[in-house]
Order: C-alpha cells, then sequence, then structure tokens
C-alpha cells in the first residue's frame, strides 16, 4: 500500500478538480513565500527557453505576447 | 554571534562542476505557443485539437467583442507583417552569428583551461626532476667533504713549512753568530800576536838580520854570476 502522499506536497497537475480550493488554501501566501514563489517560477522559465546554448525567438516572444494580452486586458476599459 | 549549533559544511559542495547548458531550449511552436500544449491534448484531441481551440477562441473573442478591431488592429497586423517577414529572412545569419560568438568565447574558456593545466603538468614535471635531482645530495655531500679534507690538509702543509722555515732562521742565526765570534777572536788574536812581534823586534836584531841578508844576497849573486 503506497503511503499517500499529503495534499500539501503535491504538484498543482495531480490536484484533483475537488481538492483545488483546499490546495490553494494552505499555499504560502506571506511577502516572503510569494516572492519565492515568483523566483521558483522565473528561474523555470529562465533555465527553459533562455539560459540554453542555442536558444529560439520563443522564449523572448512568449514574454512579449504575455505582455501584450495583460496590457491589453488592463486598458480593456478605455476601448 | 556565530550561532555554533548550526552545522557547517556539512554536505559536499554541490556547485561544481557545473552541469552542461542543455543545447535546445524547449519547443515553442508558431513562436507562441510551447510544444507541452499541443502534446497534452494530443491523446484527446488528435494533432488538430489545439488549433481548433485556437480558431474557436479567435471567433468567440471577435464575436463577443471582447477583442475590438479599430485602427490599432490594422497598425498590429502591419507591424506583425514586417516582423514575421524580417525573422524569416534574417533568423538564420543572426543565429548563425551569435553562435559564432559563443563559440569564441567557449574556445577562449577552453583554451585558458588547457593552457593552465599543461603548465601545472610542466610544474608537476618539474617538481618531480627537482626530486630526482635531490637525490644526488649524497654526491654533492662527498665531493664537498673531499675539498674540505684537502683544504684542510694543504693548510696544515704551508703551517709546517712556515715552522721549518722559522726554526731553521733561528738556527741559521745561532751558527753565524757563533761563527762570526770565532772569526772576530781569530782576527784580533793574529793582530795582537803581529803587533807584539813587531814590537820585540829590537834595533839590535834588526842590524843583524839586515846584515845576513846582504851577506846571502853576495853569496846568492856569486853563484848567479857563475851560472851565467
Amino acid at each position: 500500500l503506497p503511503a499517500a502522499v499529503l495534499l500539501k506536497d503535491t504538484k498543482l497537475m495531480d490536484v484533483k478538480l475537488g481538492q483545488l480550493g483546499s490546495w490553494l488554501a494552505m499555499r504560502d501566501f506571506t511577502p516572503g513565500g510569494i516572492l519565492g514563489a515568483i523566483r521558483r517560477g522565473h528561474e523555470r522559465y529562465y533555465n527553459k527557453y533562455i539560459n540554453v546554448r542555442k536558444g529560439g525567438l520563443g522564449g523572448f516572444s512568449m514574454v512579449l505576447a504575455g505582455y501584450v494580452i495583460l496590457s491589453y486586458m488592463w486598458s480593456y476599459s478605455h476601448i | 554571534v556565530l550561532h555554533t549549533t548550526r552545522p557547517l559544511h556539512t554536505t559536499q559542495q554541490s556547485l561544481a562542476p557545473v552541469p552542461p547548458l542543455p543545447e535546445k531550449g524547449g519547443e515553442v511552436r508558431h513562436g507562441l505557443i510551447p510544444e507541452e500544449f499541443f502534446q497534452f491534448l494530443y491523446p484527446k484531441t488528435g494533432v488538430t485539437g489545439p488549433y481548433m481551440l485556437g480558431t474557436g477562441l479567435l471567433l468567440y473573442l471577435l464575436s463577443k467583442e471582447i477583442y475590438v478591431v479599430n485602427h490599432e488592429t490594422a497598425a498590429a497586423a502591419c507591424i506583425l507583417t514586417v516582423i514575421v517577414y524580417a525573422i524569416k529572412k534574417f533568423g538564420p545569419d543572426v543565429a548563425a552569428f551569435a553562435d559564432k560568438l559563443n563559440e569564441e568565447k567557449m574556445a577562449s574558456a577552453l583554451a585558458m583551461k588547457n593552457d593552465t593545466i599543461q603548465t601545472l603538468q610542466t610544474a608537476i614535471e618539474e617538481e618531480k626532476k627537482e626530486q630526482w635531482r635531490a637525490e644526488g645530495r649524497s654526491y654533492l655531500f662527498d665531493a664537498k667533504r673531499n675539498n674540505i679534507a684537502m683544504l684542510l690538509e694543504a693548510n696544515y702543509r704551508e703551517r709546517l713549512l712556515t715552522v721549518y722555515n722559522e726554526v731553521k732562521k733561528r738556527l741559521d742565526y745561532q751558527v753565524a753568530l757563533q761563527n762570526l765570534k770565532r772569526q772576530k777572536e781569530q782576527d784580533h788574536m793574529i793582530q795582537w800576536v803581529e803587533k807584539n812581534v813587531v814590537q820585540s823586534i829590537t834595533p839590535q836584531q834588526q842590524k843583524e838580520s839586515i846584515a845576513k841578508c846582504i851577506l846571502d844576497l853576495k853569496a846568492l849573486s856569486k853563484s848567479a854570476h857563475a851560472a851565467v
């Protein structure tokens, strides 16, 4: 019988839909935790798409597209 | 304040050697959507799934006016066309240039590393050679010992010679002194004897000796006349 993995340690893709609320609730929302989450996300993206030998266009253009969409969302009411 | 209860350096250093960079980054399709998205939808919808999703999303945004078509749309379309054309045309050249720069950096770093390794190797060999040289120090010390012994011997003999010469000089001096003394005594005695003899010749004796000499001379002359 495999030991049950704590909800705290499961990754987002393994969380069942019903557990999503409780999973979100027990995340670390302190400033240090948020900063750590930002850093982790940045490192993941950076090491996957930018910090490689032969990087392509996608690494940078995805960030640009995300910025475009975000700014459109923020300025939607002005249109 | 140093917290001495905290353990220091318990694990092996994990910073070196640094793992090499991956060759290629994550795959991105059309420059915007990561490949993982297509793989995520492949089991359920096959190859055309994501494109269908994209088309549906686009039509939904357009029809519900969530995306508004205005002058900015035209500007965006023109700009995007130009950008895509430029990338398609000049992309590979720029990529080759960047790769060349990277290669040069790597080559210089590698050359530096190899040079350092080479220098250290030669240093190791030099050190070994020095160690081998140090083994011969017994011969060196033997030669030095021989030299010193010879110096000592030569010095000893010089001093012996000096002593001999000095002693000889002193003895010669004594001998010369004695000789001189005897000489002087002899001379003095001879002079004294002569003086006394000359003094003892009285005038009477002188006349007698002169008369005797004249008689002898006459006798001699007679015999000489006869011989001639």
